[in-house]
């Protein structure tokens, strides 16, 4: 598998802009995704940036409703245009899919990238067999025959770790268990070897020990393709355990952004905080209970004004106000980690270093 | 599946059974009880107590129900004799009490007008309802989907004698003639001739379904079409035209077809409206005619006859529903 970009397939051709192509294999800048409805403007996602390199794995992570699903769908252009409002720039190795026809983002979805989902039950068709929905994807990236792509269904299975695939080839998703079907599905999204691949909560419809399996089978995929991974997931466990890269959306934005290390062992942001303190252990004082974020994230429509955590957020009144009226900027603090919080650096690192580091 | 097959046609006969035990008792026992012989009905007006007797005895009404019923039962299968000149070659359902002709050679001879009727009528109506419900689902709000259910809301509320004597009053008398003189064709006998005859009707007793199937269908293509799966077609690449047809429709349909199956099966032994408004002599119009001159034996087979159409039409149902969704289990 060579690790370069392939290049562009030939019925695609690349927009006119390319002089400003950047350099990461993917890269979202100043990514908006707004749905009008009749309550009023939903800014589901909302000025989101990151780069992903192949090879790479980045978690999103956050609340229910933080726009991490609403940002892979904008990523795959499976939104409804007509339902709609996109804007900035997705660019996928050198083309950039907001400007690109909805025919050549088709052509793209499946073969360069792919998608798999959180319930496989679900997301599978229940009246065909698993191996022709398997085929049905490769058939139509692959001018190939029916038996040839039967042959390639039997082989994903089997490197899914499906025991007997030419047997199970022609079973119905239905008697597939809940870790096999999710292994049906990686199957389905790696069959075009695609360079992205985004998984939105691929295991939390599994029970914990198949989990494991299926984050290890990504990361398998991932060393057999050399694919660029998004992980979707509100699962800090999955995040230490695959990703590479973490951005922490609340409300549409990223609060934080930066390597797992640095936002797992030097979190800056209050609401990574929260989140790392959301967090069952193991090894912990049965006494210490959890610390759950107090409040709800807040609606989509009425996003607070200022720093849009400020309502929950415990050391928001440090700033005097200013959290209620002015937008923290994502800003760099150490190369590569990016916090947005009005908190100076040298007060958010003592407040880590002294009240809350010892919590978690 | 084989096994599936049998049950369900043993479980079938079984039901057929029952109702012709019920109907036999309903319309040959329980006029006894409440004072209205049979056998005077057959006899004539203000029959002799001499006659009603002689008639009792040679309709068997004077035997124990038991053995009434199996002269009855048996004669589907065997044929009867009720005396020189009477045989009744099987299958018999006896003799009409007005006409004194065969009622199963009654019901056979009206039978093509049903099953033509019913059969041209289902085409259309299926053709229609869903390709309507397919389009509207996917534009929803849309000028053609309001129109569309606007439409499918004067089909469902208007009756066939209504649709029907307004095309009766347009293309048959009125205006435009297209379909002058009326009269049903056999297939058989001239295919041109029969379509012609059957164009009216079928399209007036189609506007009825095909605005319950619009609607119906409608309302299956906007759930499927919310369904993962179908997000998962999408992520596949899969371009729209393939994501409806191939993923969405073949989901939604499944519950069309299995009402489908049944409303043939009803309409088959019970298109009464359509067969009278267009003067038609179907088993529907039949039965009111035997209804209207108490002619039971008449009333008697064509409720069995109604009831296998029903019976046999929900076995294909459930057989093509084992088909087409693999969930089901053969059990």
């Amino acid at each position: 598998m060579s690790s370069t970009p392939e290049p562009l397939d030939g019925g695609v051709s690349a927009p006119a802009v390319v002089s400003e192509a950047p350099h990461a294999f993917l890269d979202v800048r100043d990514l908006r995704v707004h749905f009008p409805t009749d309550d009023g403007l939903v800014k589901a996602v909302d000025g989101l940036s990151f780069t992903l390199d192949r090879g790479k794995t980045l978690a999103i992570v956050g609340e229910s409703g933080s726009g991490k699903s609403v940002t892979s769908l904008s990523i795959m252009g499976l939104h409804n245009k007509k339902r709609t409002r996109m804007s900035g720039q997705i660019w996928l190795d050198g083309t950039d899919l907001i400007t690109s026809s909805a025919e050549q983002v088709r052509a793209l979805r499946g073969e360069k990238m792919a998608l798999i989902f959180q319930d496989p039950l679900s997301a599978l068709h229940p009246f065909y067999k698993v191996g022709d929905q398997i085929a049905e994807a490769y058939r139509l990236h692959n001018k190939v025959s029916k038996a040839k792509a039967r042959e390639r269904s039997i082989e994903l299975l089997r490197l899914v770790g499906i025991p007997e695939p030419d047997r199970r080839v022609d079973d119905y998703p239905h008697q597939f268990s809940g870790g096999m079907r999710q292994r049906a599905m990686i199957a389905m999204a790696v069959s075009c070897n695609p360079s992205l691949l985004i998984a939105d909560e691929p295991t939390t419809a599994l029970d914990v020990t198949v989990q494991a399996q299926i984050l290890e089978l990504m990361k398998e995929m991932q060393r057999e393709f050399n694919s660029a991974i998004i992980i979707i997931t509100h699962d800090l466990g999955v995040v230490a355990d695959v990703a590479d890269e973490v951005v922490v959306m609340y409300a549409g934005r990223a609060m934080e952004y930066g390597d797992v290390a640095d936002v797992f062992y030097r979190p800056e942001h209050p609401y990574t905080w929260g989140l790392l303190g959301s967090v069952t252990r193991l090894d912990g004082d049965r006494a210490e209970r959890l610390q759950p974020i107090p409040g709800n994230p807040p609606s989509l429509i009425n996003v607070p004004p200022g720093c849009p955590f400020h309502p929950r957020c415990p050391y928001g009144s440090l700033n005097g106000g200013k959290e209620r009226e002015i937008l923290p900027l994502l800003e760099e603090t150490t190369p590569g980690h990016l916090v947005a919080c009005h908190l100076p650096v040298e007060e958010r690192r003592r407040i880590f270093r002294d009240e809350v580091a010892a919590t978690l | 599946m084989f096994r599936y097959v049998v049950r369900r046609i043993i479980g079938a006969i079984f039901v057929l059974w029952l109702i012709s035990l019920i109907t036999f008792w309903l319309f040959f026992t329980l006029p006894n009880i409440l004072g209205a012989n049979p056998a005077v009905l057959f006899a004539g007006r203000s029959p002799s107590p001499a006659v009603v007797a002689a008639v009792s005895h040679h309709l068997g009404l004077d035997q124990p129900f038991w053995t009434q019923y199996w002269h009855f039962l048996s004669g589907i299968f065997t044929g009867r004799n009720f005396g020189p000149g009477q045989e009744c070659s099987a299958p018999c359902l006896g003799f009409s009490f007005i006409n004194g002709q065969p009622v199963w050679q009654e019901i056979i001879s009206d039978l093509p007008v049903d099953i033509s009727l019913a059969i041209g009528a289902a085409v259309i109506w299926l053709i229609w309802g869903v390709s309507v419900g397919v389009i509207s689902a996917l534009r929803p709000r849309s000028a053609f989907d309001r129109l569309a259910m606007g439409v499918a809301l004067a089909g469902v509320s208007l009756p066939i004698y209504f649709t029907g004597l307004l095309a009766l009053s347009i293309f048959t008398f009125g205006p435009i003639k297209i379909f002058p003189n009326l009269h049903f064709v056999g297939f058989t006998d001239n295919p041109i001739s029969w379509a012609r005859n059957l164009i009216l009707p079928w399209f007036c007793l189609a506007f009825l379904y095909a605005a319950l199937y619009a609607r119906l269908t409608r309302a299956q293509m906007l759930e499927t079409m919310s369904e993962d799966y179908i997000r998962t077609a999408r992520a596949k690449g899969l371009p729209e035209r393939k994501v409806v047809f191939k993923h969405a429709l073949r989901s939604a349909i499944t519950p069309i077809v299995t009402i489908f199956g049944l409303d043939i099966g009803i309409l088959l032994g019970s298109a009464v409206l359509t067969e009278q408004t267009f003067s038609m002599t179907g088993i529907g119009r039949l039965a009111i005619q035997a209804i209207g001159s108490r002619d039971l034996p008449v009333v008697l087979g064509v409720t069995l006859f109604a009831a296998f159409f029903v019976v046999v039409a929900n076995i294909i149902v459930d057989i093509a529903y084992a088909y087409l969704d693999p969930r089901v289990q053969y059990s």
